[in-house]
């Protein structure tokens, strides 16, 4: 039963709600460590919300327990009395006692109880909001992938589109730990949403509209985001990595994608370009400009292709240039499958030199 | 009256074609001795009565079965065909998740996903979840009333046929691989722009779905005039069984809710069919309106899906509890909270679409506070059970078991109406499995419950004990299993709508898990299924009021007599059976009112609203196949439409036309042979009544409700529009100018004092000056709508270049139609008045058209003070 799986667990969230602390405090700890442990090593993960990377997830985390062991009390309370007065007494109580029920049990309990939720949920709502103090990068949901610019300038609410310019990769979204980055969403085509469920809420990418998120990533390492406003065939597979690091490491990061390719000739690149990849792919310092598709100045640096959906190795390129339907569904890319195959593996073998 | 009335009347014979008599062989003979004066207590006197009742009240045989208007008839065909439409889209669900039982699955390809789950989603909602609704009170309101019938039985047949065949024509759509694939809410521009969704899908679900709408609403007209007009008297507001209280608000919820949605859909199929922008960003509009007309309706669609729900339980609770309900005020005032509430939460929906956060913070306490009204509703039940002495029972076991998921989609509510915590939660599966927990727990559940408690007088035989106990914890094991790792997929990050996911994100168990409870709780419900087909035909009657329940639809007889009724009880009591001495043996005795069908004809007694005074005898129309050919046509423009057909469309649109004018002409405001009827008890009503005091009357009031609300919804995209834009209309477009809308709102208030004049002028005995201010208002009437049209027509606004001329247009079409129905309707009154359908005496058409055209001339002030005078504010 899944009760008993919630009242195991219920002691865990039992702890008073702590607004700055992105970890579970010792006192929660102390509570059925054992069965605890194993649950959360069960809930964390790359795409968890109870991995606890952010600051944000962190206390979202913490809310979702105390509500998690509210919601178990007063659900064994009502069904309890609901059995109680069925099955184990089903005889007469006084009128009196029924009407004092809905009253305390209707009307004043969910009153307080609800009020003291309310203050404490949105008391976080201004702290998730705070402003940035970090980078300010643009992201921009297209079908099927994430186009990533980092250091923009400009701001949403005057703009109706995401502000031009920056470094720009697709797929992959560094971030500085313990820096709150200023993520600016927006939509060339139709709505989608962004969201690192390790790190922080979601935000939806409106076409005409800019949305502005500021997440702050508090444990290093390798989270997936995906998105997750329907929009259309591929949306099951358009998802991305994010990849935090230390201040000092994001600095050289999107200095080292600044730069334009690192190979800028060879069979590879004439094979890309005879068979017009250029005409939707960009590759900074040739002349392939495309705007269409992701930016593929760095794609060796990448560690994943098809918007996070497989890792970034030769063989994988390779399948996906020559079957992208297949291992995609809905995908806008064409497959190339009618070049042959040493073409394919030239074109693989170039891009994955592109560090 | 005319002559040869007067006469027919004098000499005591009788018109058997008129509608309320059934076109049947053999009818008996008729009786011209008033109740009032015959001996009741005489066996042969009453034993003619009952025959005349059965006569007329039976449904016709053969072939001519489908023309049967009766709810008793409509009622059950609309239940099973609801059901139907519900096991179809079960079946969806299962494919979805056989699709999701294991990671990178590929038992279906993403698009075959998407239309599944897009038809699962809009099947459940559409076609099962609202028309069950409707579909069980054409059943059962008119039983718990004492009524023989609701008072329009042609609209709920209209309805019904608008229900299946748009139905049909919606799930049939995947057998040609051309379903809508972009989720039931159908977010624009992914399916508004024919590069994101090429082919039929999206126009199929918004011109299905829209001819669907139009069947709800009639329902819910049909349904609050009923709950209204047709109580038996002394039924006070007051003493209305819970029931009919949830059927009120609901139906009123309808009226409010579905005509934002009917709003948006001509918005976007505009979009669709003729590229006009309005969810398109490029030319002025905006993704987000769809979302906020949407939502307006979405939310309050879930408790119109769940508030029925409740209404059953409070009718099986109080049985089971041996006594009436505890906290009678308290419930009835936390459903009309509810109802409030409810259209006050939609932006919940919206939290992670950027919306300001006081914004945010309203809407979170908002969806908080609707906690409060559910939770009352939910302990009066347990307030009710803990003060009685209960018996338990199969209805009840599904009683407990609504409770105990419907609690946990409850505080699943809670959790996600917090912003903090609805965006981590906010389209993922952990919504998923909050919505399932809402809707089988607070709809599916309490509907078993209501088929095991009231299928003895639907079939007259119980449904089987062990059965439903099987059924009970098969449906409960398996939906716990397969719905509460929904929760869990949720919070390790499973998104809705995927239609596949990788392995390695501890995903692969809770998925596999879902399917396997899924696959049992679907056989749980096919033992219910089982049940209900099985044949018991050799099995023995179940006893009259089988539960020993209080209310009146516990009178009706094992062996059914389609009579409803045998005698319309007066009311003292919340529960008369329990209460009121000796009370089925008086209605069985036919000591009530109207123990008689003395002229041969359909007939049921109209109260007044609040203390349920009797008013008069409402002749309501038999058997007839022209709701059928009304609601085929109307549905033929519907889908020749959505294939851009448009001459065929248009030869629809004038065939269905003519068929609802046969229709209303024919079935409607029939002057009865004589002006009173005596009902028994030394009681005389009148047979004929028009105005304020005629349920027609307050149809067309409920109908134009409805109408304005879809007009106001437009108003509000216009003014939408206008926030968004910083110049509105934009630099380089003119306005629709003044000369022409000043023009058109002038004729519009003639046309409207015309109809006035005609009504006036009518009842006071002038009947030619009537016919002329009929004409001329029907005259006044087109040319306003002409005049209303030229403004957008003579600046040259070109509805494709920009949003401003699109909403512009939209609004002055929107008041030209409404003018040549207006048209319409004074010419349809002149024609009755020329045929002598239409009297001084006998005027209902009339006052319903006048009642029209003051609706009619609000909405041409406000459109054209909207299109003429902003222009001039910016």
């Amino acid at each position: 039963m899944p009760q008993g799986r919630l009242r195991r667990n219920g002691p865990a969230a039992g702890s008073p709600p702590r607004h700055h602390a992105p970890r579970r405090s010792p006192v929660l700890r102390a509570f059925s460590l054992a069965g605890l442990l194993a649950l959360l090593s069960a809930c964390t993960g790359p795409q968890s919300t109870l991995t606890g990377a952010g600051s944000e997830a962190a206390q979202v985390e913490t809310l979702f327990w105390v509500m998690l062991v509210g919601a178990v009390l007063i659900w064994v309370f009502t069904i309890g009395l609901s059995i109680y007065a069925t099955r184990v007494h089903p005889e007469r109580h006084s009128e009196k006692t029924g009407t004092r029920l809905i009253l305390w049990g209707g009307v004043a309990f969910p009153v307080v109880v609800l009020t003291a939720l309310l203050v404490y949920g949105l008391k976080l709502m201004p702290e998730f909001r705070a402003e940035a103090n970090g980078p300010t990068i643009a992201v921009s949901g297209e079908r099927f992938w994430f186009r990533v610019a980092y250091g923009v300038e400009g701001e949403p609410g005057v703009v109706k589109s995401l502000p031009p310019g920056g470094v720009e990769s697709a797929n992959e979204i560094w971030l500085p730990v313990g820096v709150r980055s200023a993520i600016l969403l927006g939509s060339p085509d139709v709505v989608h949403s962004f969201w690192v469920p390790s790190i922080a809420g979601k935000m939806d990418m409106i076409p005409g509209r800019v949305n502005r998120l500021v997440i702050e990533p508090v444990k290093e390492g390798v989270y997936n985001g995906v998105c997750t406003e329907f929009c259309g065939d591929a949306h099951g597979q358009m998802g991305f990595r994010v990849v935090v690091v230390s201040p000092g490491d994001y600095e050289a990061y999107v200095a080292a994608q600044s730069q334009p390719a690192a190979v800028t000739s060879g069979p590879g690149f004439e094979a890309f370009m005879e068979n017009g990849c250029d005409a939707c792919h960009a590759v900074r310092g040739t002349e392939a400009d495309g705007s269409v598709g992701p930016d593929l100045t760095h794609l060796g640096s990448r560690l994943t292709i098809a918007a996070g959906i497989l890792d970034n190795t030769p063989e994988n390129l390779v399948r996906f240039i020559s079957a992208t339907e297949h291992v995609k569904q809905g995908v806008e890319m064409p497959a190339y499958g009618m070049v042959p195959n040493e073409e394919i593996a030239a074109i693989a073998a170039w891009l994955e030199q592109l560090k | 009256m005319s002559n040869a009335q007067i006469e027919a009347a004098r000499v005591g014979t009788f018109d058997l074609s008129d509608p309320a008599t059934p076109n049947y062989p053999d009818p008996p003979p008729i009786q011209t001795i008033g109740a009032s004066h015959v001996d009741q207590e005489d066996p042969a006197v009453r034993e003619a009565q009952a025959k005349r009742l059965i006569w007329v009240w039976e449904a016709p045989k053969g072939w001519k079965y489908w023309s049967a208007v009766n709810n008793t008839e409509v009622g059950v065909w609309y239940t099973s065909t609801a059901f139907i439409f519900m096991l179809f889209a079960g079946v969806l669900g299962l494919m979805v998740r056989v699709q999701l039982a294991v990671p990178d699955n590929d038992f279906l390809t993403a698009n075959f996903y998407n239309q599944v789950y897009t038809l699962h989603g809009t099947v459940m909602m559409f076609l099962f979840a609202v028309p069950i609704f409707e579909a069980m009170a054409i059943i059962l309101l008119p039983e718990m009333l004492g009524a023989r019938d609701l008072p329009f039985p042609r609209l709920s047949a209209f309805g019904y046929w608008c229900f299946l065949i748009g139905g049909v024509f919606v799930c049939g759509s995947i057998f040609f691989s051309s379903a809508p694939a972009s989720g039931w809410f159908m977010y624009p521009p992914l399916t508004t722009q024919e590069r994101f969704t090429p082919g039929y899908g999206a126009d199929i679900w918004l011109l299905g779905l829209s001819f669907i709408e139009v069947a709800s609403i009639a329902a819910a007209v049909e349904l609050i005039v009923g709950s209204l007009k047709c109580r038996p008297p002394g039924m006070r507001l007051n003493m209305m069984p819970l029931y009919t209280w949830y059927v009120l608000v609901v139906a009123g919820m309808i009226l409010f809710a579905f005509p934002p949605l009917i709003a948006g859909d001509i918005l976007f199929e505009m979009e669709r069919l003729f590229n006009w922008p309005f969810f398109d960003p490029e030319r002025g509009g905006d993704p987000m309106l769809w979302q906020h007309l949407f939502w307006i309706f979405g939310h309050p669609e879930v408790y119109i899906v769940f508030l029925p729900a409740i209404a059953l339980l409070a009718m099986i609770v109080p049985t089971f509890a041996r006594r009436p309900i505890v906290g009678y005020s308290w419930i009835v005032l936390a459903a009309v909270g509810t109802g409030f509430l409810s259209f006050g939460l939609w932006v919940h929906h919206m939290f992670a679409t950027g919306l300001p956060a006081i914004s945010l913070g309203f809407f979170s306490a908002a969806s908080e506070a609707v906690a409060i009204p559910t939770g009352v509703q939910i302990f009066v039940f347990l307030a009710t059970l803990l003060v009685g002495r209960v018996i338990f029972s199969v209805p009840m076991l599904f009683v407990s078991g609504a409770l105990a998921i419907f609690v946990i989609g409850g505080l699943t509510g809670v959790m996600v109406a917090l912003a903090p915590f609805d965006w981590q939660a906010h389209d993922t599966y952990f919504v998923v499995g909050h919505l399932h927990y809402v809707l089988i727990g607070g709809m599916l559940f309490p509907i078993v419950a209501g088929l095991y408690y009231w299928w003895p007088i639907l079939a007259g035989r119980t449904l089987s004990d062990r059965l439903g106990k099987i059924a009970f914890w098969m449906m409960f094991v398996g939906f716990n299993v397969g719905f509460f790792p929904m929760h869990f997929s949720g919070m390790m990050g499973m998104p809705r709508r995927v239609w596949t996911y990788p392995a390695g994100l501890g995903l692969d168990l809770p998925n596999l898990v879902s399917t396997i409870g899924a696959f049992v709780f679907a056989a749980g419900f096919l033992v219910v299924v089982a049940d209900i087909l099985r044949p018991r035909g050799h099995l023995p009657l179940a006893k009259r009021n089988h539960w020993n329940a209080g209310t009146l639809e516990w009178l009706s007889e094992p062996e059914d007599k389609g009579w409803g009724v045998r005698s319309i009880p007066i009311i003292t009591s919340r529960y008369p059976i329990w209460d009121q001495p000796n009370f089925i043996d008086d209605v069985d005795n036919g000591r009530f009112y109207l123990p008689d069908a003395e002229e041969l004809k359909r007939e049921t007694i109209v109260t007044s609203v609040l203390d349920a005074k009797p008013l008069q005898v409402l002749r309501v129309p038999g058997p007839t196949f022209m709701t059928m050919w009304a609601a085929g046509f109307l549905g033929a423009v519907f889908i020749f439409a959505t294939f851009h057909w448009w001459y065929l469309t248009i030869a629809a649109m004038v065939l269905a036309t003519g068929a609802i004018l046969t229709w209303v002409w024919r079935g409607t405001a029939v002057i009865p042979e004589k002006h009173e009827k005596d009902v028994g008890r030394g009681l005389s009503l009148p047979l004929y009544v028009s105005g304020p005091q005629a349920v027609g009357w307050w149809a067309m009031f409920i109908t134009m409700v409805g109408d304005g609300t879809a007009f106001l919804s437009l108003v509000f995209g216009y003014f939408f529009y206008v926030t968004i834009h910083a110049e509105f209309p934009p630099p380089g477009i003119e306005g629709p100018g003044l000369f022409w809308p000043l023009a058109a709102l002038a004729v519009f208030a003639l046309a409207w004092g015309l109809a006035f004049a005609a009504r006036s002028l009518n009842k006071a005995g002038s009947v030619t000056s009537a016919r002329l201010a009929m004409a001329a208002g029907g005259l006044a009437a087109l040319l306003a709508g002409a005049f209303v049209l030229l403004g957008p027509h003579t600046t040259g606004l070109d509805p494709v270049t920009h949003v401003y001329p699109a909403t512009v247009w939209i609004l002055a079409i929107w008041a030209a139609v409404h003018a040549a129905v207006g048209a319409l309707m004074l010419f349809y009154c002149l024609a009755r008045s020329l045929f002598g359908h239409l009297t001084p005496l006998y005027d209902a058409d009339i006052q319903n058209v006048a009642l029209y055209w003051h609706f009619m001339l609000g909405t041409a002030f406000v459109t054209v003070a909207t299109i003429a005078f902003t222009p001039l504010a910016t």
